[in-house]
């Protein structure tokens, strides 16, 4: 097919950020379709700012290109101005590099992180010129593909995506791309095969034995009768009706269809030392810098975080490879900022070693910084504190999520007051003076002294800070809880917007005469319309219909958010706050994801969810005997780390004595690094750069 | 020690913000391992300093930037082998066509620099329409225009910065595509900077505004929906070809191509290969 630049062109003068549309960044790839490769258009389906760093796409962007038999290029969702003109102009969606529309790749694939984007996908599909729903289209479509953490919780989008691919990508990505070449081999690409329907369905079932790959098309959901109303989160009651009747059963309509699709696990993060080349945007982008993947998965056990359970068991990358991928991506990139990114990157066996080794790389001449987001503060120490400020003093943000010791054993973040005072004393001795915290409000069996605890230890960071400097400013950031599948709280009724509301009222009001602290905080409307879809079942997908067709799109940008759209399309349907978001979940309830497995138990989950009901915290697994989730030992797997002994702060403040390890069955990668770690000095901390977050 | 570089901004990089460029800059000179001063403070950053802003979505064959190097590790950098290696670091369309040590002079670049010679090429004209506007325009004794400047309109006098206009259709100027109406006519025009820069969007308002044409959009610089009896210039390319500095009389660029094809040449060889 033609490239669509010509008619591009004219439109980008009238667009805002007209660089958004023009590709033309270090490490993209500009590759020839040939007639044997299968063409992948990778989609995020957000602004080119916020999409172009994710890490997942560009990953599998490049293990892609690499192969002789795939070829694979990249869009993201353009703006509402760039929508219009397409659209007034007849420019269908199109590809970066060659500007080649959807209808000329065999796959259209789109990154799934967050549910506010699901309508963004559908007008995507729509704005590409292929059908809307899946049962509409013909083998001469594209299949559509989605991954990422939503696709946990897939059913809200099965009516529009054909395939959705849990876990991680790097395998199965190679093995989705041979079941294709094979079924065009055959000869599915004349538009006038008389089977073309037919044709395209024994590719998708081909593509549902692939392990890792869920066809929905393939399954059928049961309902049954109403539930009984089972109680609400939050103070409120709800009256309405819980909604049409409940779930009974999501099961495979052929005999090969396995009756339950198990996540993707790589072994060996080392074996794929990806991006090589990650991408250098012309425009400015969100976390624009370096990111070198320090481990996947995580074994805190946060019982909030989906991340941290999906994502079992931890794989460490060796910290050779780590710094040769730092130094060659910074000599490539002429960054001067470079991210090592995972969970929680304190964790990461000889974390100082490594933050120090590039520092005092001669290649860096001392200019480069390094940023360690998502950086657990029990590990922050004056020592880390001064190691990553010597270049740069970028933002710090803490993130002990609850007020109060109960409310963390709850959600299990083990974080003891005196470890976040450690950590922000830390900071403030080394020359910081504004610090952030996030929290989470609506916890399960949350109270308003744990609510009024996040003011208590703001207040408390102000006064440590206020040794050191004068002008010293903390802010709170306060997010309303949204319970995901795969985790402990998959059963928990989220609070209602009204009590959300008033928790943050409660906030602001005891904020307001401390000097120097900022509350900010989420829009509650937000995270409800967020909990509609992250534990909606197959039919929510008209509801994601309507509010698109309702003019819905880019629902995650403040500006365009409109709640109304949401609960009309609900109550359109039959359906309720009530009855999507508040309602708890019962033991014996059927879950709309319970036949896709992130490899967890659900035995486990329930009894976790126990657990935190009773306020027990269960300690990190890494260190511990197994407690069975079933990640490991499921998927023949381990923790694959490069010390037995935990890093700083590795006891999450519990006491509890790690210098054994060995008993847990963790895989030792063959170099370990020199040097002893530094003492346990427990702190949890995140040091993320400030502004780059938006919302 | 600064080194002074003058590179060409050409096709889809047009489309990118003078910011933009900017960090495209650092990038290159950090990969190239240059012994770059940075500023002191919290946040040390490199000291590069460019000329006048270009506007996003015009090209440009006379942009310029210097560089500030650390002077103990200056030494043995040889200015004129870094155009080759910057053109091969930075993005397509950015081409660094020299590379000169300059003293630090009073002023900077873009205190310095009085005027902008540009082409721009119109669609939606006649030439002989085109050639009217001109006309109009240089005879009227105010050009009043809507300026948009950080968000607010403020009404201004184009006409003083109107320093010469003329229309051309020098393949240099004209070559590309043809509208509709089959007509592909433009000018070269030379734009006061001082006290402020003209965007060659404010040109084509003006245009628009002696035209005596049917009501018009100021903002767009394109003509409203209903009468096109005649014709309202649309800005289809902009290229800014000099920046010049007068100074006592004499015009010079901020630096004087040495061993440079002509200036026609190098147009023309811009617009073709642009987009």
């Amino acid at each position: 097919m033609e490239s669509l630049w010509p008619q591009v062109e004219p439109l980008l003068a009238q667009v805002t950020k007209p660089a958004r549309y023009i590709g033309g960044e270090l490490g993209a790839q500009v590759a020839e379709h040939g007639r044997q490769a299968v063409s992948w258009l990778l989609v995020y389906p957000d602004t080119y700012e916020i999409g172009l760093p994710n890490q997942g796409l560009q990953i599998l962007y490049e293990i892609l290109n690499e192969r002789d038999d795939a070829v694979a290029e990249r869009s993201y969702a353009p703006w509402v101005d760039m929508e219009a003109a397409m659209r007034a102009a007849e420019v269908p969606l199109f590809s970066l590099e060659n500007h080649l529309p959807v209808r000329a790749f065999d796959i259209l694939a789109f990154n799934l992180s967050a549910e506010l984007v699901y309508t963004n996908v559908l007008n995507l599909i729509d704005l590409a010129a292929v059908p809307l729903h899946g049962s509409d289209r013909t083998a001469d479509d594209p299949i559509v593909l989605a991954g990422g953490h939503c696709a946990f919780n897939p059913e809200p989008l099965s009516d529009f995506v054909d395939c959705f691919v849990l876990g991680d990508g790097e395998e199965v990505v190679g093995e989705i791309n041979e079941v294709v070449a094979e079924h065009r081999s055959k000869g599915r690409h004349s538009s006038d095969h008389p089977a073309g329907l037919r044709s395209r369905e024994s590719l998708l079932r081909a593509l549902s034995r692939v392990p890792g790959v869920y066809v929905p098309a393939c399954y059928e959901a049961h309902y049954g009768p109403a539930p009984a109303e089972s109680g609400s989160g939050g103070s409120t009651t709800p009256s309405a009706p819980v909604g049409p009747g409940s779930l009974s059963a999501t099961n495979p309509r052929f005999a090969e269809t396995p009756a339950r699709v198990e996540k993707r696990t790589i072994a060996d993060l080392g074996q794929w030392p990806y991006p090589r080349q990650q991408l250098v945007p012309l425009i400015e982008v969100v976390h624009d810098r370096l990111n070198v993947e320090l481990f996947r998965g995580c074994t805190r056990g946060c019982r909030f975080c989906q991340a941290g359970m999906i994502t079992r068991p931890v794989r460490e990358r060796p910290a050779e490879q780590v710094r040769t991928m730092v130094q060659a991506g910074l000599a490539r990139t002429g960054y001067d900022d470079v991210a090592l990114t995972s969970l929680s990157s304190a964790d990461y066996s000889g974390i100082e070693e490594t933050v120090t080794s590039i520092i005092d790389d001669p290649s860096c001449s001392g200019q480069v910084s390094v940023s360690l987001p998502s950086l657990r503060v029990d590990a922050f120490t004056v020592g880390t504190a001064a190691q990553i400020q010597r270049v740069r003093r970028t933002g710090l943000t803490f993130a002990p999520e609850g007020g109060t010791w109960r409310m963390r054993q709850v959600i299990n973040k083990l974080i003891r007051e005196e470890d976040l005072y450690a950590a922000v004393d830390a900071a403030f001795s080394q020359g910081w003076k504004r610090v952030k915290l996030y929290f989470l409000i609506g916890l399960p069996t949350e109270t308003d002294e744990d609510t009024l605890g996040i003011v208590a230890l703001a207040k408390q960071c102000v006064a440590i800070g206020r040794r050191y400097h004068k002008g010293v400013a903390v802010t709170a950031s306060v997010g309303g809880f949204v319970p995901k599948v795969q985790t402990p709280f998959q059963w928990f009724g989220q609070n209602t917007i009204e009590e959300l509301t008033r928790k943050i009222h409660l906030l602001r009001d005891a904020a307001r005469p401390v000097r120097g602290l900022t509350i900010r905080w989420h829009d509650p409307r937000a995270t409800a319309a967020e909990g509609i879809v992250s534990r909606g079942d197959r039919r929510m997908g008209a509801v994601i219909e309507q509010v698109w067709r309702n003019g819905g799109t880019f629902q995650e940008w403040s500006e365009h958010f409109d709640l109304r759209l949401w609960t009309d399309a609900l109550a359109a349907h039959g359906m309720s706050l009530e009855g999507t978001v508040y309602r708890h979940r019962t033991e014996g309830e059927v879950l709309p994801w319970d036949h896709l497995s992130a490899g967890l138990h659900r035995d486990f989950l329930w009894q976790d969810w126990l657990d935190a009901l009773a306020n027990h915290g269960l300690e990190d697994c890494r260190w511990t005997p197994c407690y069975d989730c079933g990640a490991c030992t499921g998927f023949g797997v381990e923790h694959v780390v490069a010390s037995a002994v935990p890093p700083a702060g590795g006891s999450q403040g519990t006491g509890q004595d790690l210098s054994t390890g060995g008993q847990v069955p963790v895989r030792f990668l063959t170099t370990v690094p020199s040097g002893a770690v530094s003492a346990p000095g427990p702190e949890e901390h995140e040091a993320v750069r400030v502004g780059e977050g938006r919302g | 020690m600064r080194i002074r570089f003058r590179f060409a901004k050409l096709g889809k990089i047009r489309f990118t913000s003078q910011r933009d460029v900017a960090r495209m800059w650092e990038r290159a000179l950090r990969r190239a391992e240059l012994p770059l001063a940075y500023t002191e403070g919290f946040s040390p950053r490199p000291q590069l300093s460019f000329g006048l802003a270009l506007p996003t979505g015009c090209e440009s064959l006379a942009e310029y930037v210097d560089v500030a190097l650390d002077a103990a590790r200056a030494a043995g950098i040889e200015a004129a082998s870094l155009p080759a290696l910057l053109t091969s670091l930075l993005p397509e369309g950015i081409d660094v066509e020299e590379a000169v040590p300059v003293e630090k002079g009073p002023g900077s670049l873009q205190q310095l620099v009085t005027s902008c010679s540009w082409t721009m090429r119109f669609t939606g004209v006649s030439k002989e329409e085109l050639r009217h506007q001109v006309e109009s325009l240089l005879s009227a004794p105010s050009v009043p225009i809507v300026r948009e400047r950080k968000g607010r309109q403020e009404h201004d006098d184009l006409r003083p910065s109107v320093l010469a206009l003329a229309v051309s259709d020098d393949r240099a100027v004209v070559a590309g595509r043809r509208d509709d109406a089959g007509c592909s006519v433009g000018v070269v025009a030379e734009l006061a900077t001082q006290p402020r820069g003209v965007r060659p969007i404010e040109l084509v308002r003006g245009l628009i505004a002696v035209s005596g044409g049917p009501s018009f959009r100021p903002l767009e610089g394109q003509a409203a929906d209903g009468d096109r009896s005649v014709g309202i210039p649309v800005l289809d390319r902009a290229c800014r070809t000099q920046q010049w500095i007068e100074r006592d009389g004499i015009r010079e660029e901020p630096l004087r191509p040495r061993g440079i094809p002509a200036e026609t040449h190098r147009a023309v060889h811009a617009l073709e290969r642009a987009s």
